[in-house]
């Protein structure tokens, strides 16, 4: 056995048809997936020791999954480690960067000739007494405290920002080495709103699990609900109604589009254009009514769930939807365009935080980000699940890679949202909200992907003998894109920080579990 | 620029009449102040405990649920056979008091004002320094959009600032992470006195979905003081507003609501 089983997004696998490699078949099956045949890494984690970690009993298993974008296939591997050590990948592939550094904190794994193996989120292993950096178990780990990449020079000098920030913002430290106002490199420190949650969900689903997934990143509530609620379907067999699917993609669509135009009003007022900015501030929270038009709540929590959704929408309720989105869309139009009008915008967002299209694909970037340097990836067309399957929609993609390009995908993907909303509510399917999804099949795997507003969304759920998650691994878009906000201040300002940062908008929880 | 104009025009004035006038209607299926009826529990019936996420209802003895916990996700009224269990969409739900949060079918005792001489000090200008400690940005979100046009938190001279320095207080929204422990306790140390604390949503005030976590401390009260408790998951704006408000002894009318 020399590569991984295939299989696609949201189907149930038996474990025992996915292979365990060897480990020089392992990493040779992800460089040459990754460096020769244009796939990418969507997930790459630990499982704790035990028949799941294969011949080594007291080790650990690897499970990584390869996406390939363009065929729409997704394969699934593991290898089987001692538990001490492992070869990185990092020197041939960056893109494993990451994930190599998250599973030598989670499991206490080196991986020999990582040049940056450091903390990802300052917490203690799962495997007590089993520490990457041979810390006691009783230490303390003081988050943010690790050895930063240092530039030395005269005249070069380091700025320090966070964890709290001046806005109302997510905490998160920011290291850049400067030149004057030139910035050489920037280093972003997280963990610190690390809940462990992904830990908690082992033995799942209880009572709880659908909570979790409301809050993993509370502003993609329906994006990671979405994820697990198809993962538990595959896993249970539970057929879900057309209507349920419909109901889905607009809330998840809602979603994008609060997220979008709030965050297009936000860059307007970080270039203090403030027509934009104040008209998109309300706008956001019109969407942010229409979903909660729904459900009740703003953000969707209890409209999706396992088997189906939590709230039916009744006929007078798709009448007001139409015509709120209707107005929303003659406003949101009216607001936005202004920026591409303004040359002091245009100014400020051409040619800042550039990053190219090589340096995205080599780290994996996801979402609008990858989209903005040209590249083709949404899941919504590339592995589409639930309604994308009946309705297909084109991928939007700008090609500067810069702060313009990704605030241009994120209006023409408010356009298409908008206008697949408004589809879908001329022909709500018939049928049922759903019912409870059942019991889950035991030893299987599935891989779940959604295109939330920030990107790709990516839940592994694994089960154990008895149907029970024995691992339920979460991929949050931000955990492949926060590199690509370092990239982008390379060479650029120091000044145009918090306008960089905006146009990727990315989570600090998601990224943190 | 005559497109600006015209889209100003267009977009006309949107700043709400509340509270002088009539609060936003809130939506049909929104899930505000419970009401609680012990009454009609059956003996030994424990539906309702049982299905709750967050342990937020106690059935050892009368029915009781503490709002400071409830993620208002309605999987007891569900589940009760009795409807023992109603949400009104009653928006007014902030306290002084943590224990005030635990609703048992009585009247549930909405914030009071602050004391006199600290009223004086913050009445007309309020600024809060705003700290996430592990809120999933949903809590964090709706704090901020009080001051988009529409809320315009400003108008009751109420503003987030940059520095702890420059401010009265805190508004705190997460469970409060082991990883953002001393951040908090710094940012709260660096406000000058006197100074006030709000926590908002289910997280500050308990933990949350993550209460027996051990990498959280189960709420801003771990840490600091606490003067104003906001429950929801998240609060709705206006719910955060109203306690804004009530602190500052700007919504005095129908203090106390007759509950169940
Ligand atoms: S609505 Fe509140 S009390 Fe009821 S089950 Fe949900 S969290 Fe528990």
């Amino acid at each position: 056995m020399t590569a991984g089983v295939a299989t696609h997004n949201g189907r149930a696998l038996a474990l025992k048809d996915v292979p365990f490699l060897e480990p020089s078949q392992f990493r040779g099956w992800l460089v040459n997936g990754v460096r020769d045949k244009g796939r990418r890494i969507a997930s790459y984690f630990g499982v704790a020791g035990g028949p799941e970690s294969g011949p080594a009993a007291d080790g650990i298993g690897l499970v990584a999954v390869l996406a390939d974008d363009a065929n729409g296939r997704l394969s699934v591997a593991r290898a089987s480690c001692d538990g001490a050590s492992f070869a990185s990948l990092f020197p041939e592939i960056a893109q494993a960067h990451l994930f190599e550094r998250e599973i030598a904190e989670q499991y206490g794994v080196t991986f020999e000739g990582h040049p940056w193996l450091k903390p990802v989120r300052y917490h203690h292993s799962y495997r007590p007494g089993h520490d990457a950096w041979g810390r006691p178990s009783d230490a303390a780990i003081p988050p943010g405290v690790m050895d930063f990449f240092r530039v030395e020079g005269d005249e070069v000098h380091e700025v320090a920002v966070g964890p709290v920030h001046a806005g109302v913002i997510e905490p998160g430290h920011f290291r850049f080495q400067c030149h004057g106002e030139q910035v050489f490199h920037l280093e972003i420190a997280l963990g610190y709103q690390h809940r462990g949650v992904e830990r908690a969900l082992v033995g799942g689903p209880t009572k709880r699990t659908l909570p979790y997934m409301e809050t993993v990143a509370g502003d993609t509530t329906i994006g990671h609900a979405l994820a697990y609620s198809h993962a538990v379907e595959a896993l249970a067999g539970t057929q879900v109604s057309a209507r349920a699917h419909a109901i889905r993609g607009i809330a998840l669509e809602l979603e994008r589009l609060a997220n979008h135009v709030g965050d297009l009003g936000a860059l307007a007022g970080d270039v203090a254009y403030l027509p934009t900015a104040a008209y998109c501030g309300r706008l956001r929270g019109d969407f942010l009514n229409m979903t909660a038009e729904i459900c009740g709540s703003r953000f969707g929590r209890g409209l999706l769930r396992p088997g189906g959704v939590g709230f039916d929408l009744l006929p007078a309720q798709v009448e007001d939807l139409r015509s709120r989105v209707a107005v929303a869309r003659r406003e949101v139009t009216e607001a936005v365009e202004l920026l591409w009008d303004t040359p002091s915008v245009r100014e400020r967002f051409d040619h800042t935080g550039t990053v190219t299209p090589e340096d995205a694909e080599s780290v994996g970037l996801v979402g609008p980000a990858a989209r903005a340097c040209g590249i083709q990836r949404d899941v919504r067309h590339d592995f589409p699940a639930g309604i994308y399957r009946f309705v297909h929609l084109p991928v939007m993609t700008a090609h500067h890679g810069d702060v313009n390009s990704r605030a241009y995908v994120r209006w023409l993907e408010v356009q298409q949202s908008i206008s697949f909303i408004l589809d879908q509510l001329d022909g709500v399917p018939a049928g049922g909200p759903g019912a409870a999804a059942g019991a889950l099949k035991p030893d299987s795997l599935v891989v779940s992907l959604t295109e939330g507003w920030r990107g790709e969304i990516c839940h592994v759920a694994m089960t154990d003998a008895a149907g029970r998650f024995s691992r339920y691994k979460i991929t949050d878009p931000s955990f492949h894109n926060w590199i690509g906000l370092a990239l982008a201040l390379r060479d650029g300002q120091i000044s145009d920080f918090p306008l960089c940062n905006k146009s990727f908008n990315l989570s600090y929880c998601g990224h943190d579990l | 620029m005559l497109k600006a104009l015209l889209a100003r025009a267009h977009q006309g004035h949107r700043t709400m009449a509340y509270p002088a006038g009539e609060p936003p209607a809130m939506p049909e299926r929104f899930r505000g102040a419970p009401t609680l009826d012990p009454a009609k529990c059956p003996d030994g019936c424990r539906s309702c405990a049982d299905v709750c996420p967050t342990d937020a209802i106690n059935k050892d003895g009368p029915l009781a649920l503490d709002l400071g916990r409830c993620l208002f996700c309605m999987e007891c009224v569900t589940a009760c056979p009795d409807g023992a269990i109603a949400f009104t969409n009653d928006y007014r739900l902030a306290t002084r008091r943590r224990e005030d949060l635990l609703a048992r079918g009585q009247e549930l005792a909405l914030a009071d004002a602050l004391e006199r001489n600290l009223r004086r000090l913050f009445g007309r200008s309020l600024k809060l320094r705003v700290v996430s400690a592990g809120d999933c940005n949903a809590c964090s979100a709706d704090v901020n959009v009080l001051g988009t046009i529409g809320w315009d938190l400003g108008r009751f001279g109420i503003n987030y600032v940059a520095s702890p320095r420059h401010a009265d207080g805190l508004l705190i929204t997460g469970p409060v992470t082991e990883n953002m422990r001393l951040a908090l306790r710094k940012t709260y140390d660096a406000v000058p006195s006197p100074k006030i604390v709000i926590a908002v949503g289910a997280c500050a005030i308990s933990g949350g979905p993550f209460a027996d976590h051990p990498e959280q401390h189960g709420g801003a009260s771990s840490v600091v003081p606490v003067d104003l408790f906001i429950p929801g998951c998240p609060p709705h704006p206006l719910t955060i507003l109203d306690g804004l408000l009530r602190l500052l002894g700007r919504v005095e009318e129908q203090r106390r609501v007759p509950r169940g």
